[in-house]
């Protein structure tokens, strides 16, 4: 046990499928398709459901993760990245579409290749309200600002799609957004069973 | 009253190409409006890639950039009312600490572009102050044409994240348009680097 475990103990109670170490295997697949498409930037607002591969980006002398105080800076992040020739994505929860609306401009002006994962809120079995309006709109936003935007439903698919998505940006050019549905990612447990 | 040390401002235009004369390998990327103009003024050149939008996203692009190359000196050249808009860009860029990121900001204290409203950099925010609390310590104000001398030492250097808040005057300017086609801005740019387009 590492030695922060004892302050989880005074931690809100609830807890999330994905807080801890713990993974499922989809979450595993998405990093090892990040590192064969070469992608050496991964920038994000974290979600729970993107705390796996944020920890193996972290982990990896070769990537390099960027913190955000709001998503739209790693929309502008990858377009650099691109500028220079390396490759970028960004991780964020669907709460961070709307954040990004505008500056998803720059990818379509510019002609930049783009590839966001999305955790979902705001559907299934949803606790907290105040999720549901921009879950809702995320898919559409970003349809409306030029992205493709697929989704998953069944970890099975997690890796076609992903995969599919990142030679979609980064060989054919295009602006892909996958969205990760909350059903996969699992429910958040808000109260203490 | 005489204008003192303390308020003294510098002409964009002049501060600019003296800056990007001193740099001319530098990377470059500009924020939209003035920053725009001033930059495609001192000379067009192919390792700038000019905003026309995107507000809040010269700092950003130009922290990318910054990542991808780090045996290139980046400039994000920028006015206050983009470098507000995206303020939290600042805390990422402390975030990473990029050596070879220089930003600087033209700060008239007014939104030039859209009828000169006072900006809040005029109304009490002192940026380089903020940029030294989110953690880049490397923090300065510049009130001198000769000023520029020394934002380009630091640009050349490599030696960490820097930022300067250049005080310049708010008045209009004719402006000069760069090309608006992103596109072409990109694949010049990256082709100015080696890159091929796709």
């Amino acid at each position: 046990m590492r030695p922060c475990d004892s302050t989880r103990a005074a931690a809100p109670a609830y807890h999330h499928p994905m807080d801890d170490t713990t993974h499922a295997p989809w979450q595993e697949r998405i990093f090892e398709l990040l590192k064969a498409a070469d992608v050496r930037q991964v920038a994000y607002v974290p979600d729970a459901g993107h705390a796996h591969v944020i920890r193996r980006v972290q982990a990896d002398p070769d990537m390099r993760d960027v913190v955000l105080t709001t998503e739209e800076e790693g929309v502008a992040v990858a377009a650099g990245a691109w500028l220079g020739g390396q490759r970028a994505v960004l991780l964020m929860q669907s709460s961070g579409v709307g954040n990004c609306v505008n500056m998803f401009s720059l990818l379509t002006s510019a002609d930049v290749p783009f590839v966001t994962l999305v955790t979902m809120r705001g559907e299934h079995a949803e606790f907290n309200p105040w999720q549901v309006p921009m879950g809702r709109a995320a898919g559409e936003a970003m349809s409306m600002m030029g992205l493709a935007v697929h989704r998953v439903d069944r970890a099975e698919d997690v890796g076609e799609t992903v995969g599919a998505a990142l030679d979609a940006a980064f060989r054919g050019g295009q602006r892909v957004a996958v969205l990760l549905s909350q059903k996969l990612i699992g429910r958040k447990q808000w109260v203490a069973k | 009253m005489s204008a003192s040390a303390t308020d003294a401002r510098v002409d964009r235009r002049a501060f600019v190409a003296r800056l990007l004369g001193a740099c001319p390998d530098a990377l470059v990327v500009t924020g939209l409006g003035s920053p725009s103009y001033d930059a495609f003024a001192a000379g067009d050149r192919d390792r700038t890639f000019y905003l026309w939008g995107a507000m809040g996203g010269a700092v950003p692009v130009a922290l990318g950039l910054a990542l991808a190359r780090p045996g290139d000196a980046v400039i994000a050249l920028t006015g206050d009312g983009e470098a507000l808009m995206g303020l939290g860009a600042l805390a990422t860029v402390a975030a990473q600490r990029p050596p070879n990121l220089s930003i600087v900001v033209l700060d008239n204290a007014h939104y030039g572009e859209t009828g000169m409203q006072r900006s809040h950099t005029g109304l009490g925010t002192r940026l380089a102050e903020v940029a030294r609390a989110c953690g880049i310590e490397n923090a300065t104000e510049v009130r001198t044409l000769e000023g520029a001398d020394a934002v380009a030492r630091r640009v050349a250097a490599r030696g960490g994240p820097s930022f300067a808040q250049v005080h310049v005057h708010s008045d209009a300017l004719p402006r000069a348009l760069p090309p608006r086609d992103g596109a072409f801005l990109k694949n010049r740019f990256r082709a100015a680097i080696g890159l091929a387009p796709l």
